[in-house]
């Protein structure tokens, strides 16, 4: 028996989680994210869970990824500044493989910005925004409902390939409220453990080396310096370092289809929207009101890794269009993969663009 | 038909929590949909408070309240920041005693302050009765929608007190429809 | 003195300098875990940046080796969520009490059942001896060519009135001591915090006219005073040397615990 409920996508994010198994939450309070830190502050004592409050964002995160280490499914959420503040951390994360799920309820920046607006400004920030070369997942919902389903994704899909996922999510959607269906359990998958006999660090062909959680007795080394695959320092030797950082971004990167989730509308389309988040329901509500085969619409519930090969499913398009909460960010990743001419449509100041807005750029870009 | 209510009014009225309520009754009592949004600043009190939600039969797409053809406004500074602009065919309710402008569109006065501090003895429900008013003058949602979501809402102990003030609501809104 | 199985002996040799006093705090460490009678399987070390923290890569149990600072915020992590773990930190100066200061109080605060052991050699030493918050008025470092000029943090104060439910000090001299008040920590819920005044002698000594390992050794022993000794000239209206710091139990008590195994 599921439930229907009326509530806020910060609120859907945390019983997404939960549903998810995950049985920690370490964070601190940021407008507009601190909904999902409360919900969690009820809701995980009595779930046989810890919540607890840190003292900033770098130790939320890192009280994440030491949890992690113990086998449980962490989660930590935050906005802008604390996002910022926990890079250091995502990149040590990445590095020593740690499943790990990260909200970030975008808001308007740069620094303490608009905090209760929406914005997708850390679209690159979360993609590049620790140092050195890493790749990561991050999932971009655009409802209630999405928000509930997409928070259990990022579970596995963290687990699976040993890799912080974010939940790139916004005020928008982190403080609307609709009806949600909770289903009263979702699917699970784990990491796979390590295998007797493999060392902790060390492969197979998909790049991901099982996971010995602390107390498993494999005495596992853990270590953001460069390292062998026994989890040894090793931070001279250039072969083992490229190794290391080709696997890590590999393991990501070539399962991209594996990990990709989006929607193709209207494919013989000439003229095609690409989307994540809000700004696809005003796409969305344009093409309801003007029913028309010769515009297109891709949106991605995957923002990271990039799916490229989901703009050539419209082998007809002329032209991409890009709205985004932002200057333009994940424009460049459309620029960068097409010939065709691309136009980013960023707003900011915290307004999803306007249906009004949308048909305007397909006026002039059509 | 997709129908955007707008409520404003100040900070500790219960502005966001009626918003909430009516897209409650909707989506899970009316077999409608609705979203539910609003717009805050630094308040926790005082200041212009503002809650919406848009109702419709089809799913909604765009989310966002462009233009309410419902406003329910509970203080002159909210009237000023978010109901002064209301368009000539929308419908707006009006708190008789807190909002001192009248719009350009049609609009029902409803004594729901006062109501609720003399009739009912708690100003706390004024909110509630201006939902009542709300539904029985615009139809947007049914009385038995409204009354479950209230239910749901309210703290344990004040369901009677809430029941009472949104039948006081039902009548304000019935009287000032057939006048 | 410690059991050879709590060393990963294919890491060594390890990278300390000859005379570098951390060799020293992690045996006692380990006598005190091996005292404790504490399971591998069941024991977590934990660190952050610095000499001092490449001491989990030495011994043979799950460990972490963390960001620069942070060490305590993962190790609430661990513990909160596995409270059947033995979690040991070991942090030094600047890891701790610089860029890690924040954690380090709220850690004390929280009292979340851990043992902290802070390798105090006043400096930085694997960035090659800058000055830090432990840095004695008048030392020199690199970063302090003309004598450090600011004043230093007391660690061990500091986890008292922060509120550690367990706070001693001891030096890389009294090894018995610092045995036994780790083990002491270890068996205290809630935070235990020992700081060991331990030997630099390649990026401190060397800069501070102690060129030899027993120089510096001496200077530690030399200017260490046991609480009660202070405590009786302070009693007794005589002066206390400006330049000793203190030795001994600073607390032992029981504010309420987090992490405490169930």
């Amino acid at each position: 028996m599921s439930r229907v409920e009326f509530m806020q996508g910060n609120a859907a994010c945390a019983e997404g989680a939960l549903a998810a198994g995950c049985r920690f939450f370490g964070g601190y309070p940021i407008t507009p994210s601190t909904e999902i830190a409360e919900a969690m502050a009820r809701r995980l004592p009595k779930a046989g869970g810890v919540f607890i409050s840190m003292e900033d964002e770098l130790a939320s995160i890192a009280a994440v990824i030491g949890a992690a280490w113990t086998g449980v499914r962490a989660m930590t959420a935050t906005s802008g500044p604390g996002f910022s503040l926990m890079m250091e951390n995502i990149g040590y994360a990445a590095m020593t493989e740690t499943p790990c799920v990260i909200v970030n309820v975008q808001r308007g920046g740069p620094s303490t910005g608009q905090p209760t607006r929406a914005a997708q400004g850390d679209m690159l920030q979360c993609r590049f925004g620790s140092h050195g070369d890493y790749s990561i997942i991050a999932l971009t919902p655009n409802s209630v409902q999405e928000t509930f389903d997409l928070t259990a994704k990022a579970f596995d899909l963290a687990d699976r390939f040993r890799v912080p996922t974010f939940l790139m999510t916004d005020e928008i959607v982190g403080h609307m409220r609709e009806r949600v269906t909770i289903p009263d359990a979702v699917d699970i998958t784990r990491s796979s453990p390590l295998a007797e006999g493999s060392l902790p660090f060390e492969a197979g062909d998909d790049g991901i080396p099982g996971f010995a959680p602390f107390g498993s007795g494999r005495a596992v080394h853990v270590t953001g310096l460069t390292h062998d695959e026994r989890g040894y320092p090793d931070t001279t030797d250039p072969a083992a370092h490229d190794r290391l950082v080709r696997r890590l971004v590999a393991k990501v990167e070539s399962a991209r289809r594996a990990i990709a989730d989006y929607e193709v509308t209207n494919p013989d389309a000439g003229t095609v929207f690409v989307t994540y988040g809000p700004p696809s329901r005003t796409v969305e509500q344009v093409m309801r009101d003007y029913p028309d085969d010769a515009v297109g619409h891709l949106r991605l519930r995957v923002v990271w890794p990039f799916p490229e090969f989901a703009l050539h499913e419209f082998p007809n398009a002329e032209t991409y269009i890009v709205p985004e909460l932002n200057m333009g960010q994940v424009v460049r990743e459309v620029e960068r993969h097409v010939d065709q001419p691309v136009v980013p449509l960023g707003k900011i100041g915290g307004e999803l663009h306007t249906p009004a807005e949308l048909v305007r750029a397909l006026e002039a870009h059509r | 038909m997709r129908h955007e209510v707008r409520f404003s009014g100040y900070g500790g009225q219960g502005i966001i929590l009626s918003a909430v309520i009516l897209g409650r009754a909707a989506a899970l009592y009316d077999g409608k949909h609705a979203v539910q949004t609003q717009v805050y600043g630094p308040e926790a009190r005082g200041g212009a408070s503002m809650g919406q939600v848009v109702i419709d039969d089809r799913p909604i797409l765009y989310p966002e309240v462009a233009d309410p053809d419902i406003y329910a406004i509970m203080s002159q500074q909210g009237f000023e920041k978010y109901g002064v602009r209301a368009r000539p065919d929308a419908v707006m309710l009006l708190d008789t005693d807190l909002v001192r402008s009248r719009p350009g569109c049609r609009y029902y006065e409803i004594p729901a302050t006062a109501e609720a501090k003399t009739v009912l003895g708690r100003e706390i429900v004024a909110n509630i009765v201006m939902i009542g008013a709300l539904v029985t003058s615009t139809g947007i949602v049914s009385r038995e929608a409204i009354e479950r979501a209230v239910l749901d809402s309210v703290p344990k102990g004040t369901e009677n007190l809430n029941m009472k003030a949104l039948k006081r609501g039902f009548e304000l809104g019935e009287r000032v429809c057939n006048l | 003195m410690i059991a050879p199985d709590w060393l990963r002996e294919d890491r060594l040799p390890h990278i300390y300098c000859t005379g570098c006093g951390n060799g020293t705090v992690i045996n006692c460490t380990l006598a005190a875990v091996e005292e404790m009678g504490w399971k591998r399987d069941e024991t977590v070390f934990v660190s952050g940046i610095g000499c001092s923290s490449r001491a989990p890569g030495y011994i043979l149990t799950d460990s972490l080796h963390t960001t620069h600072g942070r060490a305590l915020a993962f190790a609430t992590g661990v513990k909160m969520a596995r409270p059947e773990f033995n979690v040991v930190v070991f942090t030094g100066d600047g890891d701790l009490a610089a860029i890690g200061g924040n954690h380090f109080i709220h850690a004390c605060r929280r009292n979340v059942d851990m043992t902290v052991v802070c390798m105090n050699n006043h400096i930085y030493g694997m960035t090659g001896g800058q000055g830090s918050p432990t840095t004695p008025p008048g030392a020199i470092s690199t970063t302090t060519p003309y004598g450090m000029s600011e004043p230093a943090f007391d660690l061990a104060e500091l986890a008292v009135a922060a509120g550690a439910n367990y706070v001693a000090r001891w030096t890389s001299y009294h090894v018995k001591e610092l045995t036994k008040a780790i083990t002491a920590g270890m068996r205290t819920p809630g935070f235990a915090f020992i700081e060991a005044r331990t030997q630099c002698p390649t990026n401190y000594g060397r800069h501070n006219k102690l060129r030899t390992v027993p120089a510096m050794i001496e200077h530690i022993r030399s200017h260490a005073m046991l609480i009660e000794k202070r405590d009786r000239l302070v009693r007794e209206g005589r002066p206390v040397p400006e330049d000793i710091f203190t030795i001994g139990e600073l607390v032992r008590r029981n504010r309420p615990a987090m992490g405490v195994r169930r």
